[in-house]
């Protein structure tokens, strides 16, 4: 057994995180740990690597028994991790931030061009072909992850842990992230791998741990459980089923339009589209990593300015320059990168939901704290945030949790056109289906919906429309009568030549 | 208690007075003498009262990621175009001479805020960097404006700022008093408080959420500004004086120690207007105690400097587990157990 951890207790105020956990891994295993959103997945893995210290229990690593001080030394000891938030220096190169602390040096100097090489030849591994030396802050979410995940693959590890490393991968990147951890497993290592997808898991994983609400649920081999078992003793009853979602899905009889961007774009972020969304219409964005959906998305919300091109609201030209004057204009934007773009960790839940609502209202007329409460605590209970406290200082939810609150400040601004990038990321299979049927009834109610999501299912069984993406241009324009992925796919590949 | 964020410069605080008042019994006494206060801790309040104005307002700036090296010059610019004025009267003890240097005064200071702002907000320059600027112009300035002399006047009302006594305390504590309130209200009766630590805590996501930060960043540093200048004429006019030289000479950095003694931290987000309070009283009292300790004058700044170190350092949760974990024996012998598997590694 490489690595057993037995009576595991973390204790956070007011929560306990951890409660009693054992844990065991073995070498040359893939072995999930599942939990609903909040359940110590991120926990366990911090307590491992000496990011928090335990209030009780052992870890031992090869027999040996260890409280690592933090991640380095854990990484020195041979535990590899990839936290769930991206945790890079996004000044720094992309080669760089792979490389940080084993640069290769000559007489203490930096060599850069082995370096480079070194770090292409870690990406090749993940099928990526990046311009290295180009800063790490210019890269989507998914980009970051990645590299992320190559500066782990670098060291001779016993032990991989990989924390969401799927959250907003595409298809693609996640088959060969895959194939890769096979690869390692085979060589012998053991890896521990946290996802929401529970296909990935029984692709992937040899046994599987569940936690909930910080209690050790079981240790199970992966062959002899079902899907459904799993999900059942995942969130302890059975899931609603999704198939109700197909039907909700409403003839819509009036046709308005509320956007139209003529020839919009943006040297260097996406070729000029064109593109009309109407009221209650949910228009997913389809394309593969770097295909420019999110860059889209930006110029749709002022966070970028489009270098040409008109758009029009209501039919008449607006000038989003920023994004106040979307947001005046009732468009709402939820980042895909909550960390670095959405949320202010140190502020509370509350403080987080009323932000947007706030900011538009401007600093003369504030929201009454009982009215920030009562907007809070009716949005922790829509999207059913843990812990409910409205109190609570936003960087200590756990990820899910986290995108809960993000959701649900631009959900209460009540926007006109709601545009959201990887809305579901990191969040559990349980509240996913929950806020895939909210798009589909805020549509129904008349709101615009712009949805992109590395999830090709989702993008199709939400949207009325899809547009597909190639390097950083549309395509294509597909209506949604029973699309598959394999049809996205296929458009996909041939750039929308037909 | 030990959680709440003020618990550790408000134990510091204390434990200094205390100190203080073991060496001299006489300390804590504060006496009526026509009609006025007088005492150490009176001394306290109304020599701190130009420090806690400064810091006051370099907590907005700092709330907001920024920071305003060149409050030291505007206090002195306050200061030395305020007696200009003055000094250029009939009659200098004229109520309506003296407010007129007074909004000279202020609105100048305002003026300078508003260009460190502009160099912050619109042209992007790096805070530090932007008001390094006035920093160093803004001395001269003041030097220029008090054509290097040091400028004296002789005017009662404007005395009356940083000497005079109202209710038998000194008015510039009441004016500090009455800032602090007022900011108080404003910051978190308002929504100000809320869109600034948002602004400091994540200045993308503030934007991409609709808040105005550069219109807000722009309004810190005017505040700074005017506060500075309101220090500026505390000191000019409780010695009836104007010097471009050393007004305010280092109050920058007394200000920003003030600041983080009271909790809120450089990199922005979470301010504390009370916890800078007793940050700058802090830093106040421990002028007073090197010299009620008599101390020798070589080792004052030292002297100060450890104090503040200390003080820094136990409001550090990091600093405070260390100690902790020293004590605990076990965890260390499993420190050393965790090196074997280094080794092994
Ligand atoms: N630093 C912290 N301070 C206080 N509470 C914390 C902290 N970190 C985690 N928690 C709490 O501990 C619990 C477990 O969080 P954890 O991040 O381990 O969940 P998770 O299983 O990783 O969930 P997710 O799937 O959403 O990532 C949550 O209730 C969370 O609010
Ligand atoms: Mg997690």
């Amino acid at each position: 057994m490489v690595l057993r951890m037995t009576g595991i207790r973390k204790r956070f105020p007011g929560v306990v995180a951890l409660d009693d956990v054992d844990f065991r891994l073995l070498p040359g295993e893939v072995h999930a740990l599942m939990g609903e959103n909040g359940a110590g997945k991120s926990t366990l893995i911090k307590v491992l690597t000496g990011v928090y210290g335990v209030d009780a229990g052992e870890i031992e690593l090869a027999g040996e028994p260890v409280s690592f001080t933090g991640p380095a030394a854990a990484q020195r000891a041979g535990v590899s991790t990839v936290y769930q938030e991206v945790n890079l220096c996004p000044n720094l190169s992309i080669a760089e931030n792979i490389l940080l602390g084993r640069e290769p040096r000559r007489f203490g100097r930096i060599r850069w061009a082995p370096m480079r090489r070194r770090a292409e030849e870690l990406l090749a591994r993940l099928d990526l072909e990046l311009d290295v030396s180009a800063p790490l802050s210019a890269q989507s979410i998914a980009v970051q992850q990645l590299v992320a995940i190559a500066r782990a693959l670098d060291v001779d590890a016993r032990v991989l842990v990989l924390d969401e490393p799927t959250s907003s991968l595409d298809s693609h990147e996640v088959d060969r992230l895959l194939a890769v951890m096979r690869t390692l497993r085979d060589e012998g290592m053991a890896i521990l791998f946290v996802t929401h997808f529970i296909d990935q898991v029984f692709a992937i994983s040899d046994r599987m741990t569940v936690l909930r609400n910080g209690k050790l649920v079981g240790e199970y081999e992966t062959a002899e459980i079902t899907p459904v078992e799993l999900v059942t003793r995942m969130i302890g009853k059975e899931l609603a089923t999704l198939d109700e979602l197909e039907q909700v899905r409403p003839e819509r009889t009036v046709r308005e339009e509320l956007l139209r961007a003529e020839e919009v774009g943006r040297a260097g972020g996406i070729e000029p589209f064109s593109l009309g969304i109407q009221r209650g219409e949910v228009v997913g964005l389809a394309g593969l990593l770097g295909s420019g959906r999110t860059e889209l998305a930006r110029l749709l919300f002022g966070a970028d300015h489009a270098d040409q091109g008109t758009i029009r609201v209501d039919d008449k030209p607006v000038s989003l320059r920023t994004p106040r004057a979307a947001i005046a204009r009732g468009i709402a934007f939820c980042s895909e990168n909550r960390k670095t773009e959405g949320l202010v960790e140190d502020l509370t839940v509350r403080e987080n939901i009323a932000l947007a609502v706030q900011a538009s209202r401007g600093w003369t007329k504030p929201l009454s704290r009982k009215r920030q409460e009562e907007i809070a605590e009716s949005s922790i209970k829509a999207l059913d945030i843990r812990p409910a406290n409205p109190e609570a200082k936003v960087g200590e939810l756990s990820g899910g949790n986290q995108q809960k609150v993000l959701l649900a400040r631009w959900l209460i601004t009540e926007p006109r056109l709601l545009i959201l990038d990887e809305p579901t990321r990191g969040i559990d299979i349980g509240a996913k289906t929950e806020i895939q049927k909210l798009v589909t009834r805020l549509a129904a109610e008349g709101m615009a919906v712009v949805f992109i999501s590395a999830e090709l299912e989702e993008v199709l069984r939400l949207s009325d429309r899809v547009l597909v993406l190639r390097d950083r241009q549309v395509v294509a324009q597909l209506d949604n009568d029973a699309l598959t992925p394999e049809q996205i796919m296929a458009t996909i590949a041939d750039g929308g030549a037909e | 208690m030990i959680k709440h964020r003020l618990f550790w410069p408000t134990a510091a605080l204390i434990v200094l007075l205390l100190g203080n008042f073991i060496a001299h019994p006489a300390f804590f006494s504060v006496e009526l003498r026509e009609g006025h206060l007088y005492g150490s801790l009176i001394d306290i309040l109304r020599f701190g009262a130009p420090l806690i104005m400064v810091a006051l307002g370099m907590t907005l700036v700092i709330a907001t990621g920024g920071i305003d090296l060149s409050v030291g010059s505007v206090v002195a610019i306050s200061g030395a175009i305020a007696c200009l004025h003055l000094s250029g009267l009939e009659n200098q003890d004229s109520l309506g001479g003296t407010a007129g240097a007074v909004g000279i005064a202020l609105g100048l200071s305002i003026v300078l805020g508003a260009c460190n702002g502009v160099l912050v907000s619109v042209l992007n320059i790096q805070p530090i960097i932007a008001t390094l600027i006035l920093m160093v112009a803004g001395r001269g300035l003041a030097q220029l404006i008090t054509d290097g002399q040091i400028i004296t006047v002789n005017s009662s009302p404007y005395q009356a700022i940083g000497g005079g006594f109202v209710l038998t305390l000194p008015v510039s504590i009441l004016i500090a008093v009455a800032v602090f309130v007022l900011a108080s209200l404003l910051v978190r009766k308002s929504a100000l408080g809320m869109l600034l630590e948002a602004v400091g805590g994540n200045p993308e996501a503030s934007r991409l959420a609709g808040v105005r930060s550069r219109r807000l960043i722009w309004l810190t540093y005017v505040v700074c500004g005017l506060c500075a200048g309101i220090a500026g004429l505390m000191i000019s006019s409780n010695v009836s004086s104007a010097d471009g030289n050393n007004a305010g000479l280092w109050i920058e950095l007394d200000a920003i120690l003030a600041v983080v003694i009271g909790g809120t931290a450089l990199t922005g987000g979470r301010f504390s207007f009370a916890g800078t309070v007793i940050g700058a009283l802090l830093i106040q009292t421990l002028s007073t105690t090197v010299y009620t300790l008599g101390i020798p004058p070589q080792t004052t700044l030292l002297f100060k400097a450890v104090v503040v170190m200390a003080v820094c350092l136990v409001q550090s949760p990091a600093f405070r587990r260390k100690l902790v974990r020293r004590r605990k024996p076990k965890p260390v012998t499993r420190a050393r157990q965790d090196e074997k598997v280094e080794v092994s590694a």
